[in-house]
């Protein structure tokens, strides 16, 4: 099998000594679509940054896209996309402006990002909005933009933090599909969100995380098979209520914070 | 190279199209000018300032003043850029995150010599005479330059320390208000004596004097322009070092709020 992602060990505390990530191992298959669910505050987003360099990790040892994420981290950036929680474009700037930008800070000769902007403008059906400034796009536009951005240089790999979050029914059903369409063409993505019907429909495999770890991991219909329930929803409140003792095969990893669940 | 040229074109390219901010930073070098040379210029004796016209005098603090006020916009645009999400994009890209805040500086550099020329223009059509030989305007644009880097680079750290842009919009307060306490619009030695060793001594006055004393032919202090210009090259190094390098190190450190 063919990881993407292979991940050990993960720690990440943060001053005071709170744990953010108390070990986290994640093993992410080539060309699916990963999601990582968990409440807020549980550390995806940490997760995620340390995944794409942006933090380091106090220990643990991960590949990300055939690079060790501490001997290569320019490996990794190269290999890699990031889209954070909030839309990463520039909203002065228009949409053509954004994409002629990040595809010049890619590399692409001009004429070049020119004619991938106006390629994925036309994919990510922008084309009308296409001179207009950031500023004046809808949520589900802006969400668009950032995704568009995201796949400029056909990375093997993209990071989406939340990408639906705040955006109404028709613009999260359009992020979907984009999504899907970019696994379809066999890049792997990892999203975080704290939707479990997201998780549900979009996802090949999902790891629940919560207080830093990772208490459950499988595709859909096997996480509400072990747990003999009809929706993701049952099995994530069954997994994070109090005194929850863990799952077979991982019980003992988080019992330390039984108890500590609200 | 691309990095940097992308970052400028991003930079220049807010500038423009911020056009309340952009006005602002045009229309106020024309406005002082015209305030303290017909408001406030009868009033300065000429023996206070030692010269023919008070534009002859006000010209180089004008400059400083409004590189004070370019600073400010320049703290601003790296805060609104902290807070936003195309921080950590730009950082999980393989370029040189220096490139980021460069392309800030430039654009910075351009808004106030920009601002600068107009001070210049404006200056000439009031009245004011410099005496300066190419080799010494030369000279006073050099000195420009290097004060408006320095003050760009110490903005930008202050961009990266402050929480967001309402807050660094009060940097703009702060340095726009230490040229008064200068030799920028009367002689150190005209001050309260408490004042006057502040004014005589704090980094703007030997920026100024050093402009002063390369177009006027003397300095206000009394002190020979190389003495003036050597202080405010140190000045001004020690200002561009530090803050780059701090904003530097802030950049890399700080994430996006």
């Amino acid at each position: 099998m063919t990881y993407t992602i292979k991940a050990d060990g993960i720690v990440k505390s943060f001053g005071g000594g709170t744990r953010v990530l108390d070990g986290v191992d994640l093993a992410v298959e080539k060309g699916t679509i990963f999601a990582l669910l968990g409440p807020n505050g549980a550390g995806k987003t940490t997760l995620v940054r340390i995944l794409a360099t942006l933090l380091k990790p106090d220990a643990g040892t991960a590949t990300v896209a055939g690079h060790d994420l501490r001997t290569d981290p320019a490996g990794v950036r190269r290999s890699i996309s990031l889209t954070g929680q909030y839309t990463a474009v520039d909203d002065v700037l228009t949409g053509r402006e954004n994409l002629v930008m990040m595809a010049r800070l890619l590399r692409l000769p001009a004429p070049r990002a020119r004619r991938r902007a106006a390629e994925l403008l036309t994919a990510f059906d922008l084309d009308d909005a296409a001179d207009k400034r950031v500023k004046t796009y809808s949520g589900g536009m802006r969400r668009r933009l950032d995704l568009a951005v995201s796949v400029i240089a056909r990375p093997p790999l993209i990071f989406l933090d939340e990408p639906t979050t705040g955006l109404d029914p028709r613009s999260r059903n359009q992020t979907w599909d984009v999504v899907r369409g970019l696994a379809a063409g066999g890049v792997t993505v990892l999203l975080t969100t704290q939707y479990l019907d997201e998780a549900d429909r979009l996802a090949d495999t999902v790891a629940v995380l919560h207080h830093g770890r990772i208490i459950a991991q499988g595709t859909p219909a096997q996480l509400k098979a072990r747990h003999d329930s009809a929706s993701l929803d049952e099995v994530f409140l069954a997994l994070t209520e109090p005194g929850h003792a863990g799952e077979p095969g991982h019980a003992g990893h988080h019992s330390r914070h039984e108890g500590a669940i609200r | 190279m691309t990095d940097l040229t992308v970052m400028i074109t991003r930079c220049t390219r807010r500038s423009l199209r911020d056009p309340e901010a952009f006005f602002t930073s045009l229309l106020l070098p024309v406005i002082l000018m015209l305030l303290f040379v017909y408001v406030f210029g009868g009033a300065m004796n000429a023996e206070a300032t030692s010269t023919r016209e008070y534009a002859d005098y006000v010209v180089p603090g004008l400059i400083v003043l409004c590189a004070g006020f370019g600073a400010g916009t320049t703290a601003v645009a790296v805060a609104t850029d902290m807070s936003s999400g195309i921080i950590d994009r730009f950082r999980s890209m393989p370029i040189r995150s220096s490139s980021v805040l460069a392309g800030h500086i430039a654009a910075s550099l351009a808004r106030n010599l920009l601002a600068t020329a107009l001070v210049i223009g404006v200056g000439l059509a009031v009245g004011w005479r410099p005496s300066a030989s190419p080799a010494q305007w030369l000279a006073a644009i050099a000195m420009i330059i290097a004060f408006i880097l320095a003050m760009s680079w110490l903005a930008a750290m202050a961009g990266l320390l402050v929480g967001g842009p309402e807050a660094a919009n009060s940097v703009t307060f702060a340095i726009m208000f230490l040229p008064y306490l200068s030799s920028a619009f009367v002689p150190a030695r005209t001050m309260t004596p408490a004042l006057r060793p502040i004014a005589a001594n704090q980094p703007f006055t030997p920026v100024i004097e050093t402009m002063r004393g390369l177009w006027m032919g003397r300095t206000s202090t009394g002190a020979p322009v190389g003495h003036e210009a050597l202080l405010a090259v140190i000045y001004c190094a020690a200002i561009l070092a530090c803050s780059a390098a701090a904003a530097s190190y802030l950049f890399r450190h700080r994430t996006a709020a």
